[in-house]
């Protein structure tokens, strides 16, 4: 693709190299370092004495007997009730993704495929109800679920996440069904389909793309929300971030402040592997929006 | 597709954002109307050896029966808006006609909750937005040069602080620039002084903010930057060149022009999202100088044994009607597109 006339100097080579690397480092060494030191103690990590304690771990030797330890990993799992975070995290993701894909792709479709007026209008109002911050609905749940009773459980905030996420995962697959040529459901509505066979025998089969992307989207915001899930579970019922909070705001001085740092390398890593493999749907998406419009 | 196909199709998603977001809106607004209940007292006499005393209690049970009769509190119409914690008219007359210079009148009203909040939250939005467009376009740029095979690995490692929620990427953080950190004791030693602390001085925290709202940003503005860069046409670049003209002259004169539109979108969605700076604040344990509007929200929402429905009610309206306000561009844009599509 690159142009054989448009080569680049040997020092233009060198400069960008050593700002990558620079940015790079900027972005990731501070992952590296929380991993790093989720493997030590306290004293290591936040070493008053000398901050090369966290990388050699002499503290940790002192108090358990090597230089590494999962010891924050099994506490905050086993006594800290982490698995039972995890658990309510894959719940409220896997339900969050499958529910606002069916009700997404369904809209979507329909939203792709009418010429009507008010098709623009619910763009609009998607629009402009993807951009209400979460915090302000949030205040508008909590009364009325007090009242009715549903405050605190896992199905309430599945179909909360579901609703605020649906805007977004409309406008992404309605741009997405709008590269997908007119003419091939059109024709299956010819030879004598409804709308809805038109759309499970002919759609279905050809939109799986841009629904790995909108379910990406979707288990990203499930699975990194902590507006709604801290404010809307109760403590028995919370999701890994706001675990990860609760830890920290309770135990400040006590050695149970590893816990919180081995956490958030358990919840952080599954994440990682997962944009790892789907890097490509990822940035397809983010640029769906941008590109087009 | 006929009305009633569409209807069907559309029913589920819609049903459940008017439900979930729609009705919110209008229950919160709904809720700044009104205000908690006062307590009631009551008058109890107290005997001891040394001789009876009347005390003030608060009537529990009355209070109880209340709160069950009205359990939204009284009707209190606009009263909440014009309250000391949010628009606080009172305090502003009273502040203009007593202080002598717009310097006192300006301190006592960034001292008001909300105007601190507010000058918090647009200094943060502000702050971050226009070093994430230069940062993402120049990350873009010089990814955009690199060979292909390494292009995947280094485009997965810069966006990873966008992929971790904000409360996870400001505790990454947060735990390094703490003194006892890392990168607090490289500071330390870099201006030679023991004590420092970021933590310390608001003016220091509100910095550290903006620094990691600059690192959590910066990844989205580089993705969209990287994939319009693959748009730009290689023919006027190609002529340029043939012209003599240098890789700067080339940068500057068509592919910036190119990308002004995108840039837009980023600099509006960036304004957008950063408005609501909630999880930060909470990481990095800085809500004793740095309050956004929306930690406003959080904290009357969390106290334990009251939430202040109306209180957050009405700052939930406020900072809707900010959000309005940035949103027009971006509604005007999309408007524009539309037509010209059709």
């Amino acid at each position: 693709m690159e142009s054989k006339i448009n080569r680049y100097s040997k020092q233009l080579i060198l400069i960008n190299s050593f700002f990558i690397l620079a940015w790079l480092v900027v972005s990731v060494f501070p992952f590296i370092w929380t991993f790093w030191g989720s493997f030590k103690v306290k004293a290591d990590f936040f070493s008053r004495a000398d901050w090369m304690f966290a990388v050699t771990g002499v503290n940790t030797l002192i108090e358990t007997g090597d230089t590494s330890t999962v010891k924050a990993y099994v506490e905050s799992w086993t006594e800290g009730e982490f698995w039972k975070a995890t658990m309510n995290t894959i719940i409220i993701t896997v339900s969050v993704v499958t529910i606002s894909l069916f009700l997404g792709t369904l809209g979507a479709y329909a939203l792709s495929r009418s010429t009507y007026k008010y098709t623009f209008w619910i763009l609009i109002a998607a629009l402009i109800f993807r951009a209400m911050p979460h915090i302000t609905l949030v205040s508008g749940y909590l009364f009325p679920f007090f009242q009715l009773n549903v405050w605190g459980i896992l199905p309430t905030t599945i179909i909360v996440l579901v609703a605020i996420n649906q805007p977004f995962t409309l406008w992404l697959l309605y741009s997405f069904f709008k590269t997908v040529p007119k003419e091939l459901d059109e024709s299956a509505l010819i030879d004598g389909c409804s709308y809805f066979q038109a759309f499970r025998f002919v759609i279905m089969p050809v939109m799986w793309p841009g629904v790995v992307t909108a379910g990406l989207f979707s288990m990203m915001l499930a699975y990194n929300d902590f507006t709604v899930t801290s404010l809307l579970l109760n403590q028995q019922n919370y999701t890994m971030v706001p675990k990860i909070n609760a830890y920290l705001g309770t135990i400040e001085h006590s050695g149970n402040y590893m816990w919180a740092v081995s956490s958030v390398v358990s919840a952080t890593a599954p994440l990682f592997m997962i944009i790892m493999f789907f890097q490509r749907q990822l940035i397809s998406g983010l640029t769906a929006g941008a590109v087009k419009g | 597709m006929p009305h009633r196909t569409f209807f069907w199709f559309f029913f589920p998603s819609g049903l459940a954002m008017l439900m979930f977001i729609g009705l919110p809106i209008i229950s919160s607004f709904f809720q700044s109307l009104h205000i908690e209940p006062e307590q009631i007292l009551m008058e109890v006499e107290k005997c001891d050896p040394f001789g009876c005393k009347t005390e003030t209690k608060v009537d529990i049970e009355a209070t109880n029966k209340l709160q069950e009769e009205q359990p939204l509190g009284r009707f209190n119409g606009l009263g909440t808006y014009g309250d000391r914690n949010h628009l606080a008219f009172d305090e502003i007359k009273e502040a203009w006609t007593n202080s002598s210079s717009i310097a006192e009148f300006t301190d006592i009203l960034l001292n008001l909750p909300f105007y601190k909040a507010l000058l918090f939250t647009l200094t943060f939005c502000f702050a971050v937005t226009p070093p994430v467009v230069v940062l993402g376009f120049i990350v873009a740029l010089s990814v955009n040069t690199i060979t292909k095979s390494l292009k995947g690995p280094t485009i997965f490692g810069v966006i990873l602080p966008m992929i971790v929620t904000p409360l996870i990427g400001s505790l990454v953080l947060f735990w390094m620039i703490d003194a006892k950190g890392i990168l607090g004791s490289f500071i330390q030693f870099l201006f030679d002084d023991p004590n420092l602390s970021l933590k310390s001085s608001s003016q220091l925290t509100w910095i550290t903010l903006i620094i990691y709202g600059i690192w959590h940003n910066t990844p989205f503005a580089f993705v969209v930057f990287y994939a319009a860069l693959q748009t730009v046409p290689q023919d006027p670049i190609e002529a340029a060149i043939i012209d003599g003209a240098s890789r700067y002259e080339r940068v500057r004169h068509i592919v910036i022009p190119h990308l002004y539109p995108v840039a837009t979108f980023i600099i509006l969605i960036c304004l957008m999202d950063n408005f609501r700076v909630l999880e930060p604040i909470i990481g990095f344990a800085a809500e004793g100088v740095a309050q956004s509007l929306s930690w406003m929200i959080y904290n009357d929402l969390r106290s334990e044994n009251k939430m202040l429905f109306g209180s957050a009610g009405a700052t939930s309206m406020l900072t809707i009607i900010g959000v309005a306000i940035l949103l027009t561009p971006v509604l005007i844009r999309t408007w524009r597109e539309f037509r010209t599509e059709r």
